[in-house]
């Protein structure tokens, strides 16, 4: 739906060969010796109102996606076009931090471990509004009056506004770090497994929120998350991101329909299925992540794929349209079922 | 006909372990947190059960008190443990002694027999499992000098060499690759696959005839997590321990246990056979937990159903059923008394007034 609809019209956001290497120092005098490769030239586009899913194992390189597209991190290469409430279109990743300011509303994020990101000295009052505070939008009272509409937004009851977190279990808790992203309007959303560390039956309520916040509000979200099953149920379309590279990107029912990376097919069958009568244990992905600091030649996954062939060992694939908006990097892909 | 008991019961198996009635109390300054409220379930010898329930339902209390670890201001106030003890000397299971754990003194010398020797943990906190200054292999080593006696032949004390062996042995069985060297690495060294097959050859280290796992996968990847449980159902095959489950995740519950406990609030709301939990849930709350997930089939992009209404905080329990506050099908006798949990069909256990009236005495 919105997918197909924005499609047409320019994205809110394009990132182009996105890149973000940490120096890896030794010894005292701290010689950078090599670089970890984190984000490796990531491509993708985001429509307003759209919501892509953000796939993969630990330490593929998502969180670090994340941070460089709100800035909280500077890129290492790349470009990051956003286009402003104003209709401008302005580079992310060049911006300086003077420009960046007034944008800071409109990009905000959603933090996996809701405790973590509020101040457990501050009532929720200050905790929600702290972003209002932070970009100077109200004074007291009118922030009082913001905090009160976003509590009942997220279905908690504005008189809480004078607790502080640590009176709220862990879902109402999250529902508060949904109120705190929401605080300023913002266009486009940054989810970092936002519901990760919650139970199944708390899951499903903020899944709901955000689902409806999105209708309501018209936002943007870039959802991160390793549970394929959350994804798959929450997003327009899915990137599936392996040793800082996108390895497939298509439509959420395209990609579940036929995967065509095998690293994709090998995701979506280590899910454990919630059926005794589907045995979900054939062909489990052996080995780990390689450190992105010393990937292996070739394609990346070849080490771990079944489908592996010589070629794989020294040609490493490029990201290729497969079918219209089917993207893999595969040097099999659309010839072979995985 | 109304006594039937269930399948596994009325088998001439004998348990392994038989809670019943348990009950532990958190006494805080705020109140009293009744953590385990009255929960009965059985473990048969090499089976695995699966435990699953919201957080703060009472999983990890309930198996810290099967190990006589709850910590104060926790204390278990009611029911009784039984553990079928290990044979002595290799004899065969009807010499075996069942003793009581809830009634063993947590430090005396049978309780920590037990503890170390014969039902071990994988906590749900891997990094705390581990100290930070010993090497993980270090560790183990020391598990099993401490509890040699399962490995050593005819009596003889087992020499540090030989328990160093014992435990790249056991690093190799969990699939760590590099065992020689990998023991010599600190837990924080490990990624979090690899921490967590430690922990399993830890917990493996006294060959244990019950192993407890909380959660041993709730903190690593789809990928990691199928290899783990694969890991440990072929040690279940191979070895036939019997083990304990613990999680949240229904679809790890679907493929690895084959008989389910639900538990909401301290209490098992239901219990069974896993096709019968997943195919013909009886307890309305075991029905809308099952609603709740979504899966990789259904539809997108549409609000799932949800348990109306949030966990009760743990110092106001409803009174009657703990479920009724939030049961679609509540009706006016529901949060006056509270349902016993009694046979159901051929080979379940509900606690619910929609398929019994037995009112819970305790
Ligand atoms: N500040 C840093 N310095 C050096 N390396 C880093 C830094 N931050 C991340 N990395 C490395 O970059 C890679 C990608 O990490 P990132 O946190 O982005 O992964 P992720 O996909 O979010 O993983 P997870 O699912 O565990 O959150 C990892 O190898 C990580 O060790
Ligand atoms: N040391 C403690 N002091 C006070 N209360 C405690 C303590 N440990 C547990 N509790 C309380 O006992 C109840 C049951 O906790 P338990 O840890 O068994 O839950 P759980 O089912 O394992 O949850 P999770 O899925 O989050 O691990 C909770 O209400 C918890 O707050
Ligand atoms: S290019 Fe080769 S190794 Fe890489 S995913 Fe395709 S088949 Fe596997
Ligand atoms: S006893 Fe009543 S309230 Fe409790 S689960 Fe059954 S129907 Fe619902
Ligand atoms: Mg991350
Ligand atoms: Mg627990």
């Amino acid at each position: 739906m919105s997918g197909t609809a924005a499609a047409s019209s320019p994205p809110l956001l394009e990132v182009r060969g996105l890149q973000k290497f940490f120096p890896i120092t030794r010894g005292f005098l701290q010689r950078v010796v090599g670089h970890v490769r984190a984000v490796d030239g990531v491509d993708f586009t985001l429509a307003e109102g759209e919501t892509l899913g953000l796939v993969g194992e630990s330490g593929c390189g998502k969180t670090t996606a994340s941070r460089c597209i709100l800035r909280a991190i500077d890129p290492t290469g790349g470009s990051i076009l956003y286009r402003t409430r104003d209709g401008r279109t302005v580079d992310l990743a060049t911006l300086a931090p003077r420009e960046l300011l007034p944008l800071r509303a409109e990009i905000q994020m959603i933090f996996q471990d809701p405790f973590g990101s509020l101040n457990p000295r501050m009532t929720l009052l200050d905790n929600v509004g702290e972003p209002l505070l932070v970009n100077g939008m109200g004074n007291r009272r009118e922030r009082a009056d913001r905090v009160a509409e976003l509590l009942r937004l997220v279905g908690l009851r504005p008189e809480f506004m004078h607790r502080f977190p640590h009176a709220f279990s862990g879902g109402q808790r999250q529902r508060i770090g949904i109120a705190r992203a929401l605080a300023t309007n913002p266009r486009l959303v940054v989810a970092d497994e936002p519901v990760s560390a919650l139970d199944v039956s708390i899951q499903a309520q903020v899944l709901n929120l955000l689902l409806e916040l999105q209708a309501r509000l018209k936002l943007t979200f870039l959802f991160v998350a390793h549970d394929l099953s959350v994804v798959r149920h929450i997003s327009d379309r899915i990137a599936v991101m392996y040793v800082g590279q996108l390895v497939e990107l298509a439509r959420t029912d395209a990609l579940f329909r036929r995967p065509q990376h095998p690293y994709t097919a090998a995701l979506m069958r280590a899910v454990p299925a919630a059926d005794p009568r589907v045995r979900s244990d054939d062909a489990i992905l052996a080995g780990e992540v390689p450190s992105p600091a010393a990937p292996p030649q070739g394609c990346y996954f070849n080490p771990r794929c079944r489908h592996a062939q010589q070629r794989c060992r020294v040609e490493a694939p490029a990201l290729r349209e497969i079918a219209p908006g089917h993207f893999s990097r595969c040097h099999f892909a659309g010839e072979m079922e995985f | 006909m109304a006594l039937d008991r269930p399948m596994a019961v009325a088998s001439t198996l004998r348990p392994l372990l038989s809670v019943r009635n348990l009950r532990v109390s958190f006494a805080l300054d705020e109140g009293l947190v009744r953590a385990v409220d009255g929960t009965s379930f059985d473990v048969m010898p090499g089976q695995v059960l699966g435990v699953v329930g919201e957080s703060g339902c009472g999983k990890s209390v309930t198996m810290r008190a099967i190990l006589q670890l709850v910590e104060r201001p926790g204390r278990i106030t009611a029911g009784e443990i039984h553990f079928r003890r290990r044979p002595p000397n290799g004899g065969d299971e009807d010499s075996a002694e069942t003793v009581d754990i809830a009634r063993l003194p947590p430090r005396g010398p049978v309780m920590r027999d037990i503890r170390g020797g014969e039902i071990a943990l994988i906590p749900q906190e891997p990094m705390a499992a581990f100290s930070p200054v010993h090497t993980v292999g270090d560790q183990i080593v020391e598990a099993i000098l401490l509890h040699g006696q399962r490995w050593q032949e005819g009596g003889r004390k087992l020499t540090r060499r030989e328990a160093r062996d014992i435990t790249v042995g056991l690093f190799r069985d969990v699939g760590i690759s590099m065992p020689e060297q990998r023991i010599d690495a600190f837990s924080w060294q490990l990624s979090g696959g690899l921490r967590q097959r430690a922990m399993i050859a830890m917990a493996l280290s006294c060959k244990p005839r019950l192993l407890i796992a909380d959660e041993p996968t709730t903190a690593i990847d789809v990928t990691t997590q199928a290899q783990v449980l694969a890991l440990l159902r072929d040690l279940q095959a191979r070895h036939g321990t019997a083990i304990i489950f613990i999680t949240h995740d229904l679809g790890v519950i679907a493929q690895m246990a084959s008989y389910v406990v639900v538990m909401y609030l301290g209490r098992v709301m239901e219990e069974g056979p896993v096709d019968d939990i997943f195919h013909a849930p009886r307890h309305p709350y075991t029905r809308a937990l099952l609603r709740s997930i979504p899966s990789l089939y259904g539809e997108t992009r549409v609000a799932l159903p949800v348990i109306s209404g949030a966990l009760p905080h743990p110092f106001n329990r409803p009174p009657g059923c703990p479920f009724h506050p939030r049961c679609p099908d509540v009706m006016t006798k529901c949060p006056g008394a509270v349902p016993s949990l009694q046979p159901v069909g051929t080979s379940q256990l509900a606690s619910c007034f929609l398929h019994h009236d037995v009112v819970d005495a305790g």
